[in-house]
């Protein structure tokens, strides 16, 4: 009988390779709704959206921290210096001691700096941090990150909000083959057909916002993409047929011998 | 190079000339095409583009839906001083005007950004005219120092500075700059600007660059319509927008486009826009610009903004003063007559109506 592989970030043991995130929404109770519908247990939000002075804000009455585990992420920071900022920010008020990275200095496809995220990195992980840092799908920056004490990686599969699916599918499956660390596709997955494929190639989980914030039904959306994610992982752990697993050096160390 | 040099070697006043034969054919490759480039613009500004406007308007939707989702963000502007002393015709701080000016206190600052922070605003832009040695870089500073504890976001839409000046700024709390070049058109800015600093066309134009210098997290530019041909103003625009966009590429570029209202001094704007060229101009900058913000104030009236609304609008001022001190009841001239008197709450729950998340903080 199948049995899922149990599925552990920082020690902590999670049932959902769904995380969502929360913006884009047209209103909280839509957000709330949605992301029950995702059976997701992680939730990313923005510090620079919540007003944690107000107890009524919209964020901190419709998702409990009884609930979800919250993943405050650093968007807006466009250096490390800012990145540390706002993650201390969150700390400091006691929503969680994890923190999704996010070093975009540039305002419209929000790709990510990856001197910047390493350096921020290697800050938050002294300071006690769970880090999860947003990168590029580059499979040496995602060594370096593992090396300096991250949680996890989460390699873009394409401009963020952009719904292009697995643009960088080749240099994810590097990362995926790899890593140590838990790999989360994030960005950029636009159908729970794309959140599929990129579970069937191994990745551990994946991230979603804007293609359920912005579907005409967010929370069916939300619900296509448990059931997508599912999907993928079960194949993924049943085997699929025909993938190479490994490089096969295109000039044999024999060949001189039928020259 | 400059944007200024840039502006010089555009011939737009004979793109402007051509708009007229841009075929119905040629619009329609155009919206055809999966993305659209600056090359684009003045086909879809184009008379023969207007047939089309529901297509553009549709278009305009989805993509604002998918880059900044269901949301709206929420200012409101304070005025801290209408003294100026510079000559503008379309103004109602033009110093020409006899009128007791007013600048505010520091007290009088607090006063005010202490009841627009109860109302719930967490984004505040604020707005000076130019009076050098009154409201100059100090008091300025002072007072973007003395209310950011207040706020998440500070703006300012002040006289034009230069890069050590705008890091002073920065540095005091504020995040974005506001600054209209009110005409790109310089036979037309030199007729409207007769005295004052304000008459030097390149050192407004300069200073949106010394703001990028600076570091501006949010640059916010735009025309004042009415001044000169729409068109014109558009294509300049366009490439102003762009030439920041990858000269200053770290900051996030929002446009607006202020239409011409009544205020002191009865001036009349000469180069009229029809509503449906206004939304055939915001569909426009969506489609080719499909993450720049674009800013809508209360001058438009309320019926007109409750249709804007899903057209590629992504920042909204509410229940607008343009007087110092406007809000605490201060007596004062204004600058220019606001049409939506709508407060936050009105202006919220229309936005919750219409499937938009109203968004009061989106910074720290």
């Amino acid at each position: 009988m199948f049995t899922e592989a149990p599925f552990f970030i920082a020690q902590k043991q999670l049932k959902s390779r769904l995380l969502v995130g929360t913006g884009k929404f047209s209103s909280a109770q839509v957000m709330k709704s949605a992301i029950e519908a995702s059976g997701a247990e992680i939730v990313t939000t923005a510090i620079r959206r919540i007003d944690l002075t107000n107890p009524e804000d919209s964020f901190i009455t419709s998702i409990s921290p009884k609930d979800y585990i919250f993943l405050p992420n650093t968007s807006g920071a466009r250096t490390a210096e800012e990145a540390l900022k706002i993650a201390r920010i969150a700390k400091a008020t006691g929503i969680s001691n994890w923190v999704k990275l996010e070093v975009t200095p540039e305002p419209n496809y929000l790709l990510p700096d990856p001197i910047d995220t390493l350096k921020a990195a290697e800050q938050l992980v002294k300071e006690g941090f769970i880090v999860l840092p947003y990168i590029n799908a580059d499979p040496i920056l995602a060594k370096r990150l593992e090396e300096c004490g991250c949680a996890t990686v989460m390699p873009l599969a394409a401009p963020i909000g952009s719904n292009r699916g697995l643009k960088t599918k080749d240099q994810i499956q590097l990362i995926i083959q790899q890593s140590n660390i838990p790999v989360i596709v994030d960005a950029g997955i636009g159908s729970p057909s794309q959140a599929a494929e990129a579970m069937e190639m191994g990745a551990d989980a994946v991230l979603v916002n804007t293609a359920i914030a912005t579907a005409t039904s967010p929370i069916q959306m939300a619900k296509a993409f448990k059931i997508a994610v599912e999907a993928g992982r079960l194949a993924y752990e049943a085997g699929l047929p025909g993938i190479q697993s490994t490089a096969h050096a295109s000039s044999p160390l024999t060949g001189f011998l039928q020259s | 190079m400059t944007f200024f040099d840039e502006l010089n070697s555009l011939k737009i006043e004979e793109t402007v000339t051509t708009l007229p034969i841009i075929s119905k054919e040629t619009v329609e490759q155009t919206l055809k095409k999966p993305t659209l480039t600056l090359a684009d613009f003045p086909t879809l500004i184009s008379p023969n583009a207007l047939p089309y406007l529901e297509i553009m308007a549709q278009k305009a939707h989805t993509l604002t839906k998918q880059r900044f989702g269901n949301t709206m963000q929420l200012f409101i502007p304070m005025y801290l001083s209408n003294l100026c002393f510079n000559k503008c015709t379309y103004c109602g701080f033009s110093v020409e005007h006899k009128y007791p000016r007013v600048t505010l206190t520091p007290d009088e600052i607090m006063a005010e950004a202490k009841l627009l922070q109860q109302k719930g605003f967490q984004h505040v832009l604020l707005l000076t005219g130019e009076a050098q040695g009154v409201v100059d870089v100090n008091y300025i500073s002072k007072a973007v120092a003395q209310v950011k504890p207040l706020f998440a976001s500070v703006g300012i839409e002040i006289q034009p500075l230069n890069e050590a000046e705008y890091i002073i700024m920065i540095n005091a709390g504020a995040d974005s700059l506001t600054l209209y070049q009110e005409t790109y058109h310089q036979g037309a800015y030199a007729q409207y600007h007769l005295a004052g600093k304000k008459k030097n066309f390149k050192h407004r134009l300069d200073a949106v660059e010394a703001g990028g210098k600076a570091g501006f997290y949010r640059i916010n530019i735009g025309a004042l319509l009415g001044l000169y041909d729409w068109q014109y103003e558009a294509i300049a625009l366009a490439h102003h927008a762009q030439y920041m966009q990858k000269k200053y590429w770290k900051s996030k570029y929002s446009i607006s486009l202020p239409r011409i209202q009544k205020m002191v001094g009865q001036f009349n704007a000469s180069h009229l826009i029809s509503n449906a060229q206004f939304v055939q101009l915001i569909c426009a900058f969506r489609l080719i610009f499909p993450d720049i913000g674009i800013t809508l104030s209360t001058r438009e009236s309320a019926e007109l903004r409750n249709h804007l609304i899903p057209l590629g609008i992504t920042t909204m001022s509410a229940e607008s003063k343009t007087e110092p001190g406007g809000y605490s009841g201060k007596e004062a001239e204004q600058q220019f007559q606001t049409s939506d008197h709508r407060s936050l709450e009105e202006i919220k729950s229309l936005l919750i109506q219409k499937g938009y998340e109203p968004v009061l903080k989106d910074w720290h």
